[in-house]
């Protein structure tokens, strides 16, 4: 018998001292139960002909105190078994930040969830205009973070002068509107052409730079757009700005509070309410949104995405494997522009009034911000690095100035306990069957 | 196939190579030996057009491939499996054999890794994990079998031994032996480590400071004692075995 139990080994010895481990803890918690419950569940008061009676339920109390014996020893096994399995997969349990298998699904979970709150969200009983307009803002950078996050979080270009493409989408669907009574739906695909152009013009000079060097031309570049539409007067209306910008029409129907036969409202039969156009809004930035990121997932299943990722990942390689790089980047700057363009035409029908302080750096840092904590090249990441950069920024009105301490130390917080940001994995763009997901910190930053 | 003529290459004020020549015919395994800072890699580079030769002639095929863009040269037959391995470290084993497949437009993919799966059998275990995960001796596979996944003609290989263990090196060379005996693969390879280069090469060049010092077979250059004094005795104890 001895003998036999020697033979089974450390293995068997180390899961013993796991399970006396998890059947002490186990008794323990019945213990408390029994101590918390022996008066609470045990005893029963029960009016009596004088005064009150106690009874006792002993069947009540021992039950509870199963029930938690048997709820802690599973809770303890479930644990162990996962800590088990944890220490298996990985020689450092200390960097094991997601389970292997298990961030993709929640990360689809969570994304879904996320969806479903934001199609509902203006139907909410709550959701006033105040959170229509404040869920709308969001969606704004959460769409301006995807744009940038082809060209900063898949293709590896450091861009600080992002802001230079939202401005362009938005004086150019202005500009469009007043000299040549264009739409909004029609001024939309162009503001995306032209912010694209924009990008390719951008990306020339600066295709022989990376990291540092790229950074600094591209912030000089959002500077350069900033500056000309503030002294452009002529065109641009300088520090005035553009105002009366038109606002967008439900496909021709204007949103009017008179409520006529040829508006929204008198078209459905509603009774005419500003809230109308507020929700029109949202849902269309929420599409534009959609839009940019279900473009960005087909194209990482596109040659073109594999490119940008490889370029990010190692140049010289990505060259040696017969891409051209010059194509890869100037591809990775239009399209990331082109969103831009389109958040940009978004932001000026929104507001009806744009000027170049919309457009100023901190703009491009906040957007370059949300890329960075959400994970570059997480598009769940990116989403909800957006809602917490933005809705804190809300939740933290009252601090007044010491808003920014508050979320400069929030910054801090999440760059010392998530490195590589929120959604640090980078899920493959093809799935193998055996799906064996690694957390980042693994892989760091090394070139092996 | 390959005939590299008098070529000078520099980086700025650094003149790397000076006038080097050497032909790498069909079928061939021809090795570039030399010590650190000798211009190998340098050469390797410059026959894949960065940087661009400041003179002399690059004859791919007998098509002047002279001072033609990298993602050009390496779309007519050329693969490399550069220095240092440079795999793609965020992507998976799969993805970077993916991304070796593109300039076939993902033709033949699905032949090609079996292919290469079947060379290094480690890394079909290793499919869905993260290159940069993977052990040197397995990057170094993964960087051969992605450069194989291109279907070149020639293969340029730069130090495929460095900082490995001396049976991982064996397994490396020996593939490199099979691809070529098997497929007539074409293969240009640098070395450092003189002794299993030149033991596996067909023919072998020494390059120092920039010039081809000696050339001939495999077996001649390892017989030639100033060979044996400069790239041999030191590293032989650990290396001949």
């Amino acid at each position: 018998m001895m003998r036999h139990e020697a033979a089974v080994g450390a293995r068997a010895a180390t899961r013993t001292g796991q399970a006396g481990h998890i059947l002490r803890d186990a008794v323990l918690a019945a213990l408390v139960a029994l101590g918390l419950g022996a008066p609470l569940l045990g005893l029963q008061t029960v009016p009596a002909e004088r005064g009150l009676t106690v009874i006792p339920r002993p069947g009540l109390l021992f039950g509870a105190i199963a029930c938690v014996f048997v709820g802690r020893l599973a809770l303890g096994a479930f644990m162990a078994r996962r800590a088990g399995r944890a220490a298996l997969a990985t020689p450092a349990p200390r960097f094991r930040l997601v389970p292997p298998g298990f961030a993709p699904t929640l990360g689809k979970a969570a994304g879904l969830a996320l969806l479903l709150f934001a199609l509902a969200l203006p139907f909410i009983p709550g959701a006033g205009r105040y959170e229509i307009d404040l869920a709308t803002l969001v969606l704004t950078y959460v769409m301006l973070g995807w744009g940038l996050n082809i060209v900063v979080g898949l293709a590896g270009l450091l861009d600080l002068g992002y802001v230079a493409f939202y401005a362009v989408g938005a004086y150019g669907y202005a500009l469009m509107a007043k000299y040549f009574d264009i739409g909004f739906w029609a001024a939309l695909p162009l503001t995306g052409l032209l912010a694209a152009a924009w990008g390719i013009i951008l990306g020339f000079p600066v295709l022989r730079l990376r990291g540092d060097y790229l950074a600094i031309v591209t912030l000089a570049f959002g500077e350069i757009i900033r500056v000309v539409l503030l002294n452009w007067v002529s065109l641009t209306g300088g520090p005035n700005g553009l105002s009366g910008i038109p606002r967008p029409t439900f496909f021709g129907l204007p949103f009017s509070m008179a409520g006529g036969p040829g508006t929204f409202a008198g078209f459905f039969g509603l009774e005419p309410s500003p809230l109308h156009r507020v929700i029109f809004l949202y849902y269309l930035i929420l599409a534009l949104a959609l839009l940019t990121n279900l473009v960005t997932i087909r194209l990482r299943q596109h040659p073109i995405g594999r490119a940008w990722e490889a370029l990010r990942e190692d140049e010289i390689a990505a060259r040696s494997l017969g891409l051209s790089v010059v194509a890869v980047k100037l591809t990775a700057f239009a399209t990331g522009a082109m969103f831009g363009g389109f958040a940009g035409a978004f932001f000026a029908t929104r507001q009806g009034f744009i000027s170049p302080e919309s457009f100023t750096f901190i703009e491009s840092a906040l957007i370059l911000a949300i890329v960075v904590l959400g994970g570059m090249g997480s598009q769940l990441g990116v989403a909800t690095a957006a809602i917490v950069m933005i809705g804190g920024f809300e939740l933290f009105r009252d601090l007044e100035e010491f808003r920014m301490l508050v979320f400069g130390l929030a910054m801090v917080a999440i760059m010392v306990w998530r490195p590589r940001g929120l959604v640090a994995t980078r899920e493959p763009s093809v799935a193998l069957k055996e799906r064996r997901g690694v957390a980042a910190a693994h892989v760091g930053e090394g070139r092996g | 196939m390959l005939v590299v003529e008098n070529v000078v290459a520099a980086y700025g004020a650094i003149v790397a190579l000076k006038g080097v020549s050497l032909t790498v015919g069909r079928g061939e395994i021809v090795t570039l030996i030399g010590a650190n800072g000798a211009g190998k890699s340098t050469l390797m580079m410059t026959i894949c057009g960065s940087p661009a030769p400041k003179s002399g002639r690059i004859l791919f095929d007998g098509e002047d491939i002279t001072g033609l863009p990298t993602h050009v040269i390496m779309r007519r037959g050329i693969a490399q499996a550069p220095e240092g391995r440079r795999i793609f470290p965020r992507m998976t084993v799969y993805e970077n054999l993916r991304m070796g497949a593109e300039v076939l437009e993902g033709r033949h993919f699905a032949e090609d890794l079996a292919f290469v799966c079947g060379l290094f059998p480690r890394l079909k275990e290793r499919l869905a994990q993260r290159g940069g995960t993977l052990s040197g001796g397995e990057q170094q596979m993964l960087a051969i079998a992605r450069a194989l996944m291109m279907r070149p003609r020639l293969l340029l290989l730069d130090e495929p031994s460095l900082g490995l263990a001396p049976m991982v090196v064996r397994q490396i060379f020996a593939a490199i032996r099979d691809l070529n005996r098997d497929r007539g693969l074409t293969v240009l390879l640098v070395e450092q480590n003189a002794y299993h280069a030149l033991r596996l090469a067909h023919r072998g060049y020494v390059l120092v400071n920039g010039t081809i010092t000696m050339q001939g077979t495999g077996a001649e250059l390892l017989a030639r004692p100033e060979v044996r004094a400069a790239y041999l005795e030191g590293g032989r104890a650990q290396d001949a075995r």
